[in-house]
């Protein structure tokens, strides 16, 4: 009770040094006074997708940390801006938080008006990625990136390849790919994962940009060639790494929890420790590995420097992409 | 098959999940008669309920609901011209008619029978056909989206008999509308005028509630006749002469069924296509066309019968092939995955019949919708008739806010609905109607996606005509469909003037 009123009453630096005491009483009693009621999660997109998926995920094990709710609402519209545009208009008591998206915050607000920017969002966790995958139908002729490259590099063009509208992780993950291999294809864009996966089984396209994740769902009806992460992933030990091949390619779309602004730094960093506990938890990692989700580790003090090694991917792929001027 | 049918029918008429069937459809036929709460969002806000259950009751309640709002969305459209959903849409053109006229007691009772057909149908189709009708899914591309999305444009034609120029006018109005926002393919921001609340696009459901509730609201105030013509006491249900009506459109119900069906496999098309080809359909092959638009019986029952139609179709791509035909497919698909189903043919032979109780399930809620639909309907039918206007308007209009601001729990889409509601109403005022515009809104984005991509393929491939025609013999069907669509009218036009010329022909 003490907190909420002391929030609404006083300055900016007393509140710092509220919190200060609050976090000496949270430590020395132990157990978490934060959170002491539901904390409100919003996923910037519809309801039924990864982001969804991810954090419906996350429920059971954020409540057994904390033994408050963690209640999913959805504000989606246009590609998540509508979302994080508003977010610094919250409550910045830690019971409002909101999913983020890479490469979404970065090049939203890069190539359009998004109604805000990159640094309006203050992230405190990225907690894990879909690593890009390049896929093929399981009776296509292809086994090997090598392949793919000799064949683009025949026909420049020839080779279409779908994923999930322009300036995404998608579009990026292809000119990246012909960047550092020449291999050329023309990227045909969907509205979303869901509407590139019939694209690929009906033969619309020869190959996709998709995610670990697409190839957990629909088993042995695609073939995996290769995925941009460090390590193979656990679900897929037959399948090389782009790394291993000597494409250095690491990355996909990454998810995570941005707090609004106006979130005291205790919080931030409690928030920080909650997220982390529960992508520490074993039980947790099997379950999002088994759907074909990466781990990452982002806390709220390396968020810093890993948005920064980010930005600079996305502006230069977006330079090459013609995309930013 | 695998499974033992009589454990699955006991698991499937337990007490529990019968409950919780007549419990989601009360609810989703709740949620869908109000305009701007979707099923999508109805599903959404249960999926963490039924993970406390057994995945099929859970299945059964999510399946229910779903039913339930499609079929909700009939009301308002009957009862107040406002499509809640895109899938009722079409619902409007000869329900609100019918309502208007003091029939709107008979075209409540319609409607309900025709989504219990259509929903039968398409749950009958789910339970036999799956593994085969799943292909469609992926026979279906970018082309054949592209003509299925103009085959619902020619539909502009016949809505605006008489002035067929204000008709195009208005859709072309609406394919503009359409382009609004950051284009998925290409990324070009288009139309915004600088405004980050434009980068969306118009949502398709607060432009649907502002451009047929708005005009209806405002001739309300400014009419002193009553909104709907009260029918007569004690008339009941008219449920036999509703029967009656079916039966003399049984081939109408089972081909929109069928359509329903078919379309709903299709995972980038979904219920406003299937009610919007199949209203198409009845009219063209129904003797009296003109009647269509006019409060025909026939047309309410071709859209009610295909849009529910579509639930069933819709879980067949989602169960079989992991691809969510619908949007409230793919929140269910979502849960599947949380709950560690796998989906796949594999779900129809293995996981100890959990889809098979599912199927029961959702049978039996679209039969539940019978007796739910009329009891509610007739209620709901009564209220609307019976308040009086100074206290219906007030409440329509609060409901239109609510409606469009839950959406995206966002007040942009709130504006959006009022500003497109003015618009609508102006725009009636110089005879232009608002289906041309909505047509032009819903269909825009899949033609220009599938021409823009059959385009992109096709050039890759070096063969552009082939990729978005002649290589398909599915997009054949469906250009030959357009064809006689739009020739058939012209045709018969000819033919009268040449008779009225010489002699008639008998």
């Amino acid at each position: 009770m003490l907190k909420k009123l002391g929030l609404k009453k006083l300055g900016q630096k007393k509140l710092g040094v509220l919190a200060t005491v609050a976090t000496v009483l949270w430590a020395t009693g132990g157990a978490f006074a934060f959170p002491d009621k539901p904390v409100n999660y919003i996923i910037p997109f519809n309801a039924g997708g990864e982001s969804d998926i991810s954090a419906r995920l996350q429920q059971p094990y954020f409540k057994k940390i904390t033994g408050d709710d963690l209640i999913i609402q959805y504000q989606a519209g246009a590609g998540g801006a509508q979302a994080w545009s508003v977010l610094n208009d919250q409550p910045g008591d830690g019971y409002t938080i909101m999913g983020t998206n890479l490469p979404h915050i970065i090049l939203q607000p890069l190539l359009q008006k998004p109604g805000y920017e990159t640094a309006d969002l203050t992230n405190i966790y990225m907690f894990h990625f879909t690593p890009d995958a390049l896929l093929v139908r399981a009776d296509s002729k292809f086994e090997t990136i090598q392949q793919v490259i000799d064949a683009a590099k025949e026909t420049p063009g020839a080779l279409t390849v779908g994923g999930t509208a322009t300036n995404t992780a998608n579009h990026i993950a292809n000119q990246r790919f012909s960047t550092l291999t020449g291999a050329e294809m023309t990227y045909i864009p969907y509205t979303g994962t869901g509407a590139t996966i019939p694209a690929l089984l009906g033969g619309e396209v020869e190959l996709l940009w998709g995610y670990t994740t697409v190839a957990a769902g629909q088993g042995d009806k695609v073939r995996m060639l290769a995925v941009a992460q460090d390590k193979r992933h656990p679900l897929f030990p037959d399948v090389p790494t782009f790394k291993e091949l000597g494409i250095d390619m690491v990355g996909g779309a990454y998810r995570g929890i941005a707090v609004p602004k106006s979130t005291p730094e205790e919080v931030r960093q409690q928030l920080s420790d909650i997220i982390g506990q529960i992508n520490a938890d074993p039980e947790f990692i099997k379950e999002m590995e088994q759907a074909g989700f990466a781990m990452l580790d982002v806390p709220y003090d390396g968020m810093e420097a890993f948005m920064g090694e980010r930005q600079k991917i996305y502006e230069d792929v977006a330079r090459q992409l013609g995309s930013l001027k | 098959m695998a499974f033992d049918l009589g454990s699955v029918l006991v698991q499937a008429f337990s007490p529990f999940n019968l409950l919780l069937a007549l419990l989601g459809v009360v609810l989703g036929t709740i949620i869908g008669a109000l305009p701007g709460l979707s099923a999508t969002m109805a599903i959404a806000v249960l999926v963490p309920f039924t993970f406390a259950m057994d995945p099929a009751s859970g299945l059964i309640m999510l399946g229910a609901i779903y039913t339930g709002a499609i079929y909700g969305g009939a009301y308002a459209a009957i009862l107040v011209n406002t499509p809640g959903t895109p899938s009722a849409i079409a619902t409007t053109f000869d329900g609100f008619p019918m309502a208007k006229r003091g029939d709107g007691d008979l075209a409540m009772t319609l409607a309900t029978l025709a989504s219990v057909v259509g929903g039968v149908i398409g749950a009958i189709a789910l339970m036999t056909l799956s593994p085969l009708l799943a292909n469609i899914a992926l026979a279906f591309q970018s082309s054949e989206y592209f003509w299925l999305a103009i085959l619902g444009l020619t539909l502009i034609a016949s809505l605006s008999t008489g002035n067929v120029i204000k008709g195009l006018i208005g859709g072309a109005f609406g394919l503009i509308l359409s382009m609004i926002g950051v284009a998925v393919v290409g990324g070009d921001v288009r139309f915004t005028f600088g405004s980050s609340a434009l980068l969306g696009g118009i949502d398709i459901v607060s432009a649907l509630i502002g451009l047929y509730c708005i005009p209806v609201l405002i001739d309300l105030v400014a009419r002193p006749d009553r909104h709907l013509e009260p029918a007569p006491l004690g008339r009941g249900f008219r449920f036999f002469e509703a029967l009656g009506l079916c039966a003399k459109n049984t081939v109408n119900l089972v081909r929109s069924s069928a359509i329903g069906t078919l379309i709903g496999i299709l995972p980038g098309a979904g219920g406003s296509i299937a009610s919007l080809v199949s209203y198409s359909e009845a009219r063209r092959s129904s003797r009296h066309p003109e009647r269509f638009g006019k409060g025909e019986p026939g047309g309410l029952l071709a859209t009610e019968s295909a849009n529910n139609a579509t639930v069933g179709g819709g879980f067949i791509p989602t169960l079989v092939l992991g691809i969510p035909g619908t949007p409230p497919d793919a929140v269910i698909l979502g849960a599947l995955l949380v709950q560690g189903i796998r989906t796949g043919p594999e779900l129809f032979t293995q996981q100890s019949g959990i889809v098979y109780i599912f199927m029961f399930g959702l049978l039996i809620a679209t039969l539940m919708m019978l007796p739910v639909g009329l009891l509610i309907g007739r209620y709901a039918y009564r209220f609307i008739v019976n308040t009086p206007k100074s206290l219906l308007v007030p409440l329509i209009a609060f409901m239109t806010v609510v409606g469009s601001f839950a959406i995206h729990s966002n007040p942009h889409d709130v504006v959006v609905m009022v500003l497109m509601g003015v618009l609508g109403w102006l725009l009636s005022l110089g005879g232009f109607g608002p289906s041309p515009i909505v047509l032009g809104l819903v269909l825009g984005q899949i033609a220009e996606q599938g021409f823009i991509r059959a385009y992109m393929i096709g050039g890759a491939r070096d063969n552009f005509g082939g990729q978005l025609l002649f290589d398909r013999p599915i997009s054949w069907a469906i250009v030959a469909l357009i064809v006689i669509t739009l020739g058939l009218p012209l045709l018969r036009l000819l033919r009268a003037r040449s008779g009225n010329g010489k002699e008639a022909q008998p």
